[in-house]
């Protein structure tokens, strides 16, 4: 058992997730509360234990159904007797039946899915494992091909039809019905997508052994994908975590050198002291003013950053809601500004779409144009740029051999309480090409390079603001 | 406190109308085995704050609360010295000498208990529950670590005071800002989503008297339904409830399109999110 969970464990940093060693030894003296067999209480000790983040929770499924497959796995424990119609046999064991009778899989696959039997459900998905997904050992694939080959003999879409008019059982169903029918219907066929993934995993271990399977199936966790090509999934899971980092950015923004409390409050504490015979024990003081950081986001929106921009502008909405004096600004190769549209209560939706059809960010070819961009803004904008103002630029730099007329950004930087620019390429790459890091970079307070959610989480983390300097 | 097992932990918070799924129950029993406390994360309203409410009513043991806010420091959460009644001390007695004065002045008598130390120091065990725990600044937040790991705390006057009992330790966190490694490692990790429509109709049974099987089990259906939209703020369990209160009352007994549309305020709170609900509901 130890020497499964150090694997597990190992499986677990490989990946990404941050286990210490005080975790592990809870993990380990958690495990003696379970008793033998219960696996869901295994899973959800493991768990409690070892996974501290949401984030990380997918990846922990994967691992664990890896790790623990052979141990106590489904495929030993739900062998009823009496079971007959359902073959079965240990994983890798080619008991094809020729005469396989699809129909009666499919019958048994809905009369689970009605009642809602989850151990029915599972041996079913058990069989037509077994039977559809033509497993090949020693093939070194991760099994996603053997779940689609599985799906598509089982035909989903007429499952969920048939499934449908069992549910509704001849009645007219309103819009309103169909709907919540449909929903339901959806989420009975996710258990079963996920049944039979696991029972492909369970079988792709005995055969490969777990380290290989785990191998394969690994992927990168949320916060170390590249944001300039990322899935729209993978975004849509990164927003989850922009809330807590754009507060926390907030936070950082505001503070000021560290003193807790304000001013002497002298009336106050004189006030005070008749309490303890007009000894001032207990001086009082003024609340300190909170600071109002102005932020400034300039992003590049431009066609070689769609993937990054669409992040960026996600983070300049998140940011709207925790400052109330954002102003956001796009550009391609001019630049427009776009506050307006990330107002309180809109949509990101909505939001994204009137910046790429509404905001006037194009002015000649649509390639970006840092410098034209840069010297607009200083034109247009720059008499309020106060010594309260941070600038965040988001952008590659990559000026298309076009002049780069920094003298505007210095301009800019001058003005400002902060520039920072945010460049989503690794490090390596500036200054090669047409970008031109170094030359933007020289007139901002810091270059970070943020290819991924890690990384701003860093930035962020480290952040400090230079104290407020002489306006010129 | 102690469970036989993860079902004894699930059945004493069940005798209380919390119905635990299986990871709470697990959770649960584990930290009372361990005795670690539980970070209990998840989104506003699915019962975090309930289960610990729900552990203290099961277990018989008193509910000791902290509520979290920006600004909380040592003199609220922990102890303060009650410096009036010190310094009347002083002048009551001033002929004594010095160093009598300064043995007395420090003593518990001029103590003040904050919940962690009054947690601490009870005789008998507590549940302790720290509330809304991402909403403290980071550095307070170290002023946790020394109670979570050790259930000490120490008094540069007095020595460390060690705990008299085992407190049961919930901490619950809306996760609006990352909590620090240190303190996340101390504890076991509980996240709590909202919950399968099958045992949201279990909750609104419990909570909701009267109400019909058929109706909770539509409610718990549209209320997954309405989930998968994407809005600002998802109605939580505690809307759910209040929603059948409301369905209750107006004696409605079966949810149509007209009755979701009246009602849609009680489950959602901003008029975006109404109207996005209202019209994909086709209300």
């Amino acid at each position: 058992m130890i020497g499964t969970l150090t694997g597990f464990i190992d499986e677990l940093r490989e990946v990404g997730i941050p286990v210490s060693m005080v975790e592990t030894i809870d993990a380990m003296q958690a495990v003696e509360t379970i008793e033998l067999g219960d696996r869901t209480g295994l899973k959800e000790t493991l768990r409690a234990t070892l996974i501290k983040n949401l984030r990380h929770e997918r990846a922990f499924d994967t691992a664990f159904d890896i790790y623990f497959a052979n141990v106590l796995g489904p495929g030993r424990d739900l062998d009823v007797p009496g079971d007959g119609n359902h073959p079965t046999g240990p994983p890798g064991h080619d008991d094809r039946v020729d005469d396989f009778d699809l129909d009666a899989l499919l019958e048994s696959l809905l009369k689970a899915m009605e009642d809602l039997d989850s151990e029915a459900l599972r041996s079913a998905a058990r069989s037509a494992v077994d039977k559809l997904a033509g497993m090949e050992p020693g093939r070194p694939v991760g099994g996603t091909y053997y779940l689609y080959r599985t799906l598509r003999r089982l035909d989903l879409a007429a499952l969920e039809i048939r499934l449908t008019e069992a549910l509704a059982a001849d009645r007219e169903l309103t819009d309103f019905e169909r709907r919540l029918l449909r929903e339901d219907i959806a989420a009975r066929l996710d258990e079963l997508r996920e049944e039979i993934q696991e029972e492909i995993r369970r079988r792709l271990v005995a055969d490969r052994g777990r380290d290989a399977v785990a191998r394969t199936l690994r992927k990168p966790m949320v916060e170390d994908v590249d944001l300039m090509h990322a899935t729209t999934l993978e975004l849509a899971e990164m927003e989850a975590a922009i809330g807590p980092l754009t507060r926390k950015l907030a936070a950082r923004l505001a503070r000021r050198r560290k003193r807790r409390t304000g001013r002497l409050d002298f009336r106050k504490t004189v006030r005070r002291s008749l309490a303890t015979g007009g000894v001032p024990a207990d001086p009082q003081f003024r609340h300190p003013r909170p600071h109002r950081p102005e932020v400034w986001l300039v992003c590049d929106i431009s066609g070689s950053m769609a993937t990054f921009s669409r992040f960026t502008l996600q983070f300049t909405h998140a940011m709207s809601a925790q400052f109330s004096r954002l102003r956001s600004f796009a550009f391609v190769d001019t630049l427009d500004e776009v506050t307006d549209y990330f107002g309180p209560g809109v949509d990101f939706g909505s939001a994204l779409q009137r910046v790429t059809t509404e905001a006037e960010v194009v002015w000649m070819d649509g390639h970006s144009d840092y410098g034209n961009s840069f010297e607009n803004f200083l034109a247009r904008y720059g008499s309020q740029i106060t010594s309260r103002t941070t600038i965040i630029i988001t952008g590659d730099a990559r000026n298309n051999y076009r002049p780069t007329r920094d003298g505007a950004l210095g301009d800019i930087a001058k003005r400002a309480r902060a520039l920072i620019w945010l460049n989503p390429e690794p490090g390596s790459y500036w200054d090669t090409g047409d970008s031109t890091m170094s030359q933007y970079g020289r007139h901002c307070d810091s270059v970070h390079e943020v290819r991924t959610l890690a990384q701003l989480e860093g930035f962020v983390e480290e952040l400090s603001l230079p104290g407020h300097r002489a306006i010129v | 406190m102690e469970f036989e097992s993860p079902q004894a932990a699930a059945d004493a918070l069940r005798s209380k109308d919390y119905l635990p799924d299986d990871r709470i129950a697990q959770v649960v029993f584990l930290a009372a085995r361990l005795g670690k406390p539980i970070l209990v994360e998840g989104p506003a309203g699915v019962g975090k704050t309930e289960l610990a409410k729900a552990l203290a009513a099961a277990t018989g043991q008193p509910l000791v609360r902290l509520q979290c806010y920006e600004g909380l420091d040592e003199a609220k959460a922990l102890y303060e010295w009650n410096y009036k009644k010190q310094l009347l001390r002083i002048q009551a007695d001033a002929d004594h000498d010095w160093e009598s004065i300064e043995q007395d002045i420090f003593s518990e008598e001029f103590l003040l208990e904050r919940p962690l130390l009054h947690a601490i120091r009870s005789a008998e065990p507590v549940v302790l529950l720290i509330d809304e725990v991402d909403r403290v600044e980071v550095e307070t937040e170290a002023l946790l670590l020394e109670i979570l790991s050790d259930f000490q705390v120490s008094i540069p006057e007095l020595g460390t005071i060690g705990a008299s009992s085992m407190p049961t330790v919930l901490l619950t966190s809306n996760n609006t800002r990352e909590l620090s490694e240190a303190l996340k490692r101390r504890c076991l990790f509980l996240h709590i989503d909202y919950p399968e429509p099958a045992r949201e109709k279990q909750i609104l049974e419990a909570r909701v008297p009267g109400l019909s099987e058929h109706l909770a089990d539509q409610i718990s259906r549209v209320a997954r339904s309405i989930r998968n939209l994407d809005l600002k703020k998802s109605p939580s369990v505690s809307e759910t409830i209040d929603w059948a209160r409301t369905l209750l009352a107006l004696s409605i007994e079966d949810i149509d399109e007209a009755a979701l549309g009246e009602t849609l305020h009680v489950l959602l709170k901003y008029q975006v999110d109404i109207e996005k609900a209202a019209k994909e509901m086709g209300t």
